[in-house]
């Protein structure tokens, strides 16, 4: 058994796992609250890193400091896919609310190509270099070989994001309408929640952490591209059903598993099937848990 | 019955003429040289045929108006193969029955094996602009055939020859893209690999597209291989070899025509330094084929299509090889053909003993300093 082989595959799996995990989560945090599956989610993801990226050029021809432009550029990336989840949201989810919810459905995958196709024509069809805005830290140099540096801010910035939404959620007077408008909406207007405000809120917070998301991979891989959403998003769609859609600690859950699963098919079989036995695995964990590893039965709903 | 007699004298008169000119015709055949065109000059892939008339029609006005081959005029003969095998066997017929003495084509691999028994039998000499289909030359079947267009195999070949004896890599990691491009250049690098007798780790497939490519960078890592060869296009290359530096590695990376491009070193930046891929040769700067260029833009308004260069250099190959040999015989012109050297728009080439091109096809280049340099 070759232990160091094993450690390098499991950070892999780990570091893809979180990247999976930041898009799962705005995908399971509105699908818990209005059950709709926000396939412009993965849209979101590539803005936030187009608008890093251009961010980043610009204050890097303005000749400011490393540790400022990642952080501005985070921030305006943030701010930036923020706004566009929520116009999003009014635009395309709003007014058919009260629809059939296939009619959202479709709503939904209209509003992903025209995100898709939009970047394309305002931006460009071409591969963009990306800069890699994670220096490689000196203290970590005798590890490198094992976990990079962009590695390791990955994990990290995930694991912050996961317990700040954790709090928001269960300790806040925010994250307590939110878990009352998931429960019934009807209910939670009754006893004065403002329900299409905590909707937006939602779909903000899911698109701040996308954006993050997308900030922190195309700085690892360093390229993006206007199509690069289409399969993050499928990936983090599959890893938020297979944790539990609607379920925080799920949707991490399934991105690591998705991680994993992937890394060590690869490592250990072939990286030829990669997506084919994470799928096969994803229906046998259907097949045993139908709504997911910590998905709660859907007739608790009434 | 007047009108009838009148009609019968008529006819012979025409008879007559049309006997004179036949006759006359074979007796001007004696005095000129007589170059085939045939391919694709009609249907799907016209275009990648009406080139090579053009090139002919350009050279033959040229070397007519200096004088033509061995104080001959140089006659074209243009026949359209539509790039059908069951098509180019009549066509190929037609050309050896008007006495062709050498033929430039055909264009599709499939249409030039089924003519290119009909010209042996014939011994004929044929020479293809386009038809890259391996066997052709490297089977032997056909010493009548020529080509001035490198074969599929050669970039794979050219591959593993440079990662074996230039970089002296003994074992290797073959990782492609599971397309037709990728896949397809990754079996003929690992064929000849392992004829090389490199020992080929892993072979493997990669999902285009996908968010992170550790797994498959810490196996090859963990496979302690001297070289990665890649078959596929820049995006995934840049990935890769990406997160390779960034693991320390220092394996050698390789790839093909499909990274070889400007955008693979933009986005991969300071990480593409030192990359190898495989391209063709730079002709651009080559004065004839800037030359041949103008010409056919001043003679049919245009810019040249595609194999343009490849039907100039084979149409002035064949001639100056009939040139050299003092006659269109058969053994002659093939002697010429691979003992003398052509100044061509694809460079100074001669044929080697299968019938492929010397001089011409594809080269090495690594990344120096932001740039894909040519290595000699």
């Amino acid at each position: 058994m070759d232990w160091e082989y094993l450690l390098d595959l499991f950070l892999g799996g780990l570091t893809r796992g979180s990247i999976y995990a930041l898009i799962a989560l705005g995908y399971t945090m509105v699908y818990g609250i209005i059950e709709l599956i926000n396939f412009a989610h993965g849209e979101i993801y590539m803005i936030g890193a187009f608008t890093a990226l251009i961010v980043a050029s610009v204050l890097g021809l303005m000749g400011m400091n490393h540790i400022v432009i990642i952080i501005l550029a985070s921030v305006i990336a943030i701010i930036y896919s923020a706004a566009y989840g929520f116009t999003v949201e009014k635009i395309a989810y709003k007014p058919l609310r009260q629809a059939p919810r296939l009619s959202a459905l479709i709503s939904a995958i209209g509003m992903s190509l025209f995100l898709q196709n939009y970047v394309l024509l305002a931006q460009t069809s071409n591969f963009l270099p990306f800069p890699s805005l994670i220096p490689d830290f000196d203290f970590w140099e005798p590890y490198a070989h094992i976990l990079t540096s962009q590695e390791l801010v990955i994990l990290i910035t995930t694991a912050v994001v996961m317990i700040l939404l954790t709090f928001l959620i269960k300790f806040t007077r925010t994250g307590k309408a939110m878990r009352a408008t998931a429960q019934d909406k009807v209910m939670a207007a009754l006893v004065g929640i403002d329900v299409n405000r905590i909707i937006s809120t939602t779909f903000v917070v899911g698109s701040a952490t996308a954006a993050i998301g997308g900030v922190l991979i195309a700085s690892h891989i360093g390229q993006i591209n206007f199509y690069m959403g289409f399969i993050a998003g499928i990936k983090a769609f599959v890893a938020a059903v297979m944790g539990g859609i609607g379920s925080i600690p799920g949707a991490v859950l399934g991105s690591l598993v998705l991680g994993w699963t992937e890394s060590f098919f690869t490592g250990y079989i072939s990286s030829d099937y990669e997506d084919v036995f994470a799928f096969l695995f994803l229906v046998v964990i259907l097949i045993f848990r139908p709504s997911g590893i910590l998905g709660r039965s859907e007739t608790q709903k009434v | 019955m007047m009108k009838n007699s009148f009609g019968r004298v008529l006819i012979s008169i025409v008879l007559s003429v049309f006997m004179c000119l036949l006759i006359s015709g074979s007796t001007f055949a004696a005095d000129t040289i007589k170059l085939g065109v045939a391919g694709a000059h009609s249907g799907d892939l016209a275009s990648y045929g009406i080139p090579s008339i053009k090139a002919a029609e350009l050279v033959v006005k040229d070397i007519n108006a200096k004088g033509g081959v061995l104080g001959k005029k140089v006659e074209l003969l243009t026949e359209d193969d539509a790039c059908k095998p069951e098509v180019a066997t009549n066509t190929a017929t037609k050309l050896v029955s008007q006495g062709v003495d050498v033929v430039l084509g055909h264009i599709c691999s499939g249409a030039t094996k089924a003519a290119l028994g009909i010209y042996k039998d014939s011994k004929i000499i044929c020479m293809s602009p386009s038809a890259t289909n391996t066997d052709l030359t490297l089977s032997g079947d056909y010493p009548n055939f020529y080509r001035t267009i490198a074969y599929d195999d050669a970039q794979a070949q050219l591959q593993v020859k440079f990662a074996t004896e230039t970089l002296k890599v003994k074992s290797a990691a073959i990782l492609h893209d599971k397309g037709d491009y990728g896949k397809g250049a990754a079996e003929l690098a690992k064929k000849y690999a392992e004829q090389a007798g490199v020992d080929v780790k892993l072979f493997e497939g990669v999902t285009p597209g996908a968010v992170d490519y550790s797994a498959i960078v810490q196996k090859v890592k963990r496979a302690e291989v001297d070289a990665v060869i890649w078959g596929g296009y820049h995006p995934e290359a840049s990935k890769i070899i990406t997160l390779m530096k960034k693991e320390r590695m220092e394996t050698k990376f390789i790839g093909a025509d499909g990274v070889k491009d400007d955008t693979f070193i933009k986005v991969a930046g300071k990480y593409a330094e030192g990359v190898y891929a495989t391209g063709p040769m730079d002709v651009s700067q080559n004065p004839l084929a800037i030359a041949a260029k103008k010409a056919h833009q001043e003679a049919y308004g245009s810019d040249p299509g595609a194999f343009f260069d490849s039907a100039y250099a084979a149409a002035l190959a064949l001639l100056n090889a009939i040139e050299k040999a003092g006659s269109t015989d058969y053994d002659a012109v093939s002697k010429a053909l691979k003992t003398e050297y052509v100044d061509t728009p694809l460079g100074k080439i001669s044929f080697d003993e299968n019938g492929d091109a010397i001089g011409i096809g594809f080269s090495v280049y690594q990344v120096e300093n932001g740039a894909f340099k040519e290595l000699k």
